[in-house]
């Protein structure tokens, strides 16, 4: 460990400009001591034989170049982690903040982690049952997936992720002890942070929540997803358990990126974010998962609002690029009164289809595609409607708009306090097909609708 | 090649400085790993080779990463996660292969001639090969016998009495295209079983092919088709800077799956696998590992599709790259280079004649997915890729957000291969084919060209004939070019099938036709029973009863002589 004073050249933004320093090691952390005695951390993140920068957590504000101490400790980022964590507090740099003593570290672990071996992986099978229709019918989560939602501001998407906290289990399985949550705020505003803890103390689920709040330093939003994986890593593949992680708001994460990019005077890629935001991203999504031989599993739900309701802003595309799938949120169905506003044609779940063979029932995939086909015509027969006006249509164009409103009323239309199960969900599926003639629902096998169509 | 610092990270040297006065030169190596704990003074040693690949038999059914580490090992000797400054050999150098001599002592050779062979897996024997640039007589070659790779077989002296040993193994630089005789004209179509890309926008054996599509359109699922059912002999598949989740759904699923000669799937494939969160200079170098893999077993004569999804994250890891170097970047922020780079990737693939004393053809396709930023195709990466390949498969979010899957847009995709295998379709399975894929493509067309009017005015204000062809390209939609990939008998699509179905289709569209001009009525064309029939013959008619497609067509005919007997 060295000590280095009297080295600063510059200072600017979170960077500080140091002289060269023999032995220093890329990426490792950096004690900074101010001229008034306080310590903030920092990581190096350039070394070269003509210089050092440092990256200072928490801000550069009141250092100066010639009173400020700088220590290279060697190692890269670690924090303590072990069981006393479930159901505490902890701000963005992994300290608990709800007035309850430090932890006693079980082991410290390198928050950036390891990839996990892709020939290691598990392939997701177990569902979560979210106990909301539109989630669990056309979108199915499953444990070790990555799903994020799309939504935009002032759209519920807070209180879509406290229904999933409060009413989400792990289908089919009697043991629900080993199921936890890991909540990460990104540059949440205080109100936010006060909404979710209320949350937590409706469920039954065990928690563990770390908040990085909007006035708290940029810098730091950096940190606080890769020390919720971290955190979230050790319960599931050490201990064992079925970890949910909430990553709320990826945006703000985002914004961070690119202010730290700009910066240390890197090329800007699209809207000037930089050009390894998909590296970036990847190696926080990527965290979810199964492995082999290994019970526990990473779920992840991160929440992202799209600025301008652009779903091909850089952070809303890049995400549905790496993630298994997206939930959109949608402002005109929110507009009419339906809640959750899951925009089913732009939502899409990508590992479902296997984990709903053989465990849901077996009209599930079927009844799924149906949907989709006939709402795509109903939606196109609506936007006729509004050219031609009623008279001008078929009866069966009829039929389809009296599906699309009950769809929308039924189906999406979710009251906070109930909890469908999937086959009170499947039910009312059929129910709301049944407006249409059994000649129309032409994906699901001749069987099924024999079975299930209600007249 | 070079390794760096304690762990002895493997890295790549891709610039070279030589200061004029001093006469030192400053190297840059792009390493393959997070360089984390650096230290200035670490030592690099060079290893005096360019980064290769190991060439022989143990590649089929392996998963390395984009330099060719098995990430099996990693498993066994690390658990879950890819721990940094792990090296493994490429191919096992203990396991033992029976080798069985194809030539004698003094026998003339030339590069690329075959020595013997070694049974690799079930579905694949696999060839021992003269290296390429070696000529001359076999002084000596093994008996048949069990060997590991660094065991010689044989010696051959060249011209210049110079000894080369050969083992079973080759080494082959990443970057310089392995050589063949000669390039001839792709004219056989790599049969997919997709219906839409075979009998509307097919690729052929040797061809290049392009998937472009936002995210959700579909991208993985068919890459992943093309992996389970193409009519190649191996199959290349690179997960590059992908979802590790899909990587793990290949390797669970391809053990199990067989292919279409009833042979494990995995005895045939090599999988490359570099996800998102792997080291971004690794996947980089990805997809040339994976063409150089598909050239050495082309040279042994097999036809080898290969498949990189996605070449958009490829394209950012150059980018990336690039952005370090500090090099000016021209549009989109990719470097000047792009092009030259997908050209020296796609221009590796072609149908030709393999080195060696006798005359011997194979292949190799590329099937290229690409995910431009918001689905946009004006993207660089797109439009660079767009010159070196000729069949377009452009996926649309509309066709994919009402679960129309392939989201192939049949207005936008091309094939220019058509008139190529048109001979191969009609000599072998049907001789009316061509004139089929011309009428059905004609359908659409007049359909697309109508659908703005029906948007105004209705469908039903249009003319009996227009009607009826808005309602045939709706039947084709639905029934023919919709294919539901995780339905058991309507995933794999045999050209048989597939042929009888596009005969069925059109020429419901021509009988009904000349019916309507004679003045039958409309609805009563449309509610026929065998349009239900049809409908329904993808999910329900199995490849191996084919009989009840002219069943149908049977039972239509009478229905139509029906008709025509009420108008008469």
């Amino acid at each position: 460990m060295a000590l280095v004073s009297q080295a600063i050249r510059k200072i600017e933004g979170p960077l500080i400009f140091l002289d060269t320093i023999p032995k220093v090691k890329y990426n490792e952390i950096v004690r900074v001591q101010k001229p008034n005695g306080d310590l903030v951390l920092g990581r190096c993140v350039l070394v070269s034989d003509t210089g050092v920068v440092v990256e200072v957590f928490g801000g550069t504000d009141g250092l100066d170049v010639d009173n400020t101490a700088v220590k290279f400790t060697g190692d890269v980022f670690r924090i303590p982690v072990s069981e006393d964590m479930i159901n505490r507090i902890f701000n963005g740099m992994g300290e608990p903040n709800d007035g309850g003593p430090d932890i006693i570290p079980e082991i410290w672990l390198d928050i950036n982690g390891e990839p996990i071996n892709p020939f290691a992986r598990e392939y997701p099978r177990d569902l979560i049952e979210t106990g909301l229709s539109s989630i669990d019918t056309l979108t199915s989560l499953v444990c070790g997936q990555k799903l994020p939602i799309f939504s935009g501001q002032g759209l519920p998407h807070d209180e879509l992720a406290a229904r999933i906290i409060t009413h989400a289990m792990i289908f089919n399985k009697e043991n629900t002890e080993q199921f936890l949550i890991v909540f990460a705020g990104i540059g949440i505003k205080n109100d936010t942070a006060i909404y979710f803890k209320s949350t937590f103390g409706r469920t039954k689920a065990k928690t563990v929540m770390f908040n990085n709040l909007a006035s708290d330093p940029t810098i730091e939003r950096l940190l606080t997803p890769r020390i919720a994986l971290t955190a979230a890593e050790y319960f599931a593949f050490t201990k064992g358990y079925q970890v949910l992680v909430i990553l709320t708001d990826i945006t703000n994460y985002c914004e961070a990126l690119r202010e730290i990019s700009a910066s240390k005077d890197e090329i800007p890629s699209r809207k000037g974010y930089p050009g390894y935001m998909y590296s970036d991203l990847a190696s926080i999504y990527e965290r979810a998962g199964r492995i082999k031989g290994n019970k526990g599993s990473i779920t992840q739900l991160p929440i992202l609002t799209m600025p301008n309701d652009d779903i091909n802003n850089p952070v809303p595309d890049l995400t549905g690029y790496i993630t298994e799938g997206q939930i959109v949120l949608s402002r005109a169905l929110f507009g009419k009164g339906i809640s959750p506003p899951m925009d089913i044609l732009s939502s899409l779940s990508r590992i479902m289809k296997d984990a709903i063979v053989g465990k849901t029932r077996e009209d599930h995939a079927d009844v799924m595609n149906q949907i989709y086909a006939s709402y795509t015509k109903a939606l196109d027969i609506r936007a006729l409607q509004s050219i031609v006006g009623e008279e001008g249509l078929s009866p069966l164009d009829k039929k389809y708009l009296a599906y699309a409103n009950d769809f929308e009323m039924q189906f999406l239309k979710q009251s906070t306090d109930t909890r469908r199960t999937f086959n009170e969900s499947l039910d009312i599926a059929w129910k709301v097909l049944s407006n249409l003639p059994k000649s129309e629902l032409i994906r699901i096998k001749s069987s099924l609708v024999e079975k299930y169509y209600k007249i | 090649m070079c390794l760096i610092g304690q762990y002895k990270f493997p890295g790549e040297v891709i610039r070279i400085n030589k200061d004029r006065t001093t006469l030192t030169r400053n190297v840059t190596v792009e390493v393959f790993e997070d360089t984390s704990g650096l230290v200035l003074g670490d030592e690099a040693r060079c290893l005096n080779y360019p980064l290769s690949m190991e060439l022989g038999p143990g590649l089929l059914g392996q998963i390395v990463d984009g330099i060719q580490r098995p990430l099996s090992k990693y498993f066994e000797q690390a658990g879950g996660f890819i721990k940094r400054g792990l090296n493994f050999s490429a191919l096992d150098r203990t396991l033992k292969w029976k080798f069985r001599p194809l030539l004698q002592d003094n026998d003339n050779v030339t590069g690329g001639d075959i020595i013997g062979e070694v049974p690799e897996t079930s579905s694949i024997v696999h060839k021992i090969m003269v290296p390429p640039n070696i000529k001359g007589t076999i002084k000596e070659i093994a008996d048949g016998g069990l060997f590991t790779i660094e065991d010689v077989v044989c010696t051959i002296i060249d011209d210049k009495k110079t000894a080369h040993p050969i083992n079973l193994y080759q080494r082959w630089p990443i970057t310089i295209p392995r050589p063949c005789k000669k390039r001839l004209l792709p004219v056989i179509p790599l049969i997919s079983g997709v219906r839409i890309i075979d009998c509307l926008f097919p690729v052929t054996k040797g061809g290049c092919a392009t998937i472009p599509g936002g995210f959700g359109t579909g991208k993985t699922v068919m890459q992943q088709q093309f992996a389970k059912f193409c009519d190649a002999n191996i199959i290349i598949y690179i997960g590059c800077g992908e979802r590790g989740n899909e990587l793990a759904d290949v390797l669970e699923q391809f053990p199990r799956l067989v292919d279409p000669n009833g042979k494990p799937l995995m005895d045939r494939t090599v999988l490359i696998g570099n996800t998102s969160n792997m080291p971004v200079s690794a996947r980089e170098a990805s997809i040339f590992s994976g063409i150089t893999m598909a050239e050495y077993y082309r040279d042994q004569g097999y036809h080898v599709a290969l498949m990189a999804d996605s070449t958009s994250r490829w394209a950012e890891a150059l980018r990336e790259i690039s952005g370090r170097l500090e090099e000016l970047p021209a549009e989109g922020g990719y470097p000047a280079y792009l092009g030259r780079k997908l050209a020296s990737f796609y221009e590796r693939g072609g149908y030709v004649e393999i080195c060696g004393s006798t005359r011997r053809t194979s292949s190799i396709s590329i099937i290229g997915a690409v995910s431009p930023p918001g689905g946009d195709f004006s993207d660089p990466v797109v439009q660079a890729t767009k010159r070196f390949i000729k069949t377009f498969w452009a996926l649309d979010p509309k066709l994919a957000y009402s679960r129309q899957y392939p989201a192939i847009n049949w207005i936008d995709s091309y094939s220019l291969y058509i008139d190529e295998v048109k001979g191969w379709w009609n000599d072998n399975i049907d001789d009316e084919w061509g004139n089929f894929h011309s009428e059905m493509m004609k359908i659409l067309h007049e359909d697309y060209e109508m659908q703005d009017l029906v948007k105004l005015i209705g469908a039903d204000a249009l003319p009996l004939q227009k009607q009826l062809t808005i309602f045939t390209a709706d039947l084709i939609k639905k029934s023919f070019l919709v294919q539901n990939a995780y339905d058991d008998i309507d995933q794999y699509c045999s050209a048989q099938k597939q042929a009888k179905m596009l005969r069925m289709f059109v020429s419901y569209y021509n009988a009904a036709a000349t019916l309507l001009e004679h003045g039958a009525a409309l609805f009563k064309l449309q509610e026929m029973k065998t349009v239900t029939q049809m409908a329904r013959a993808r999910k329900e008619i199995k490849n191996s009863e084919l009989e009840k497609i002219d069943e149908i067509v049977e039972e239509m005919k009478k229905e139509f002589d029906a008709i025509r007997k009420e108008l008469a």
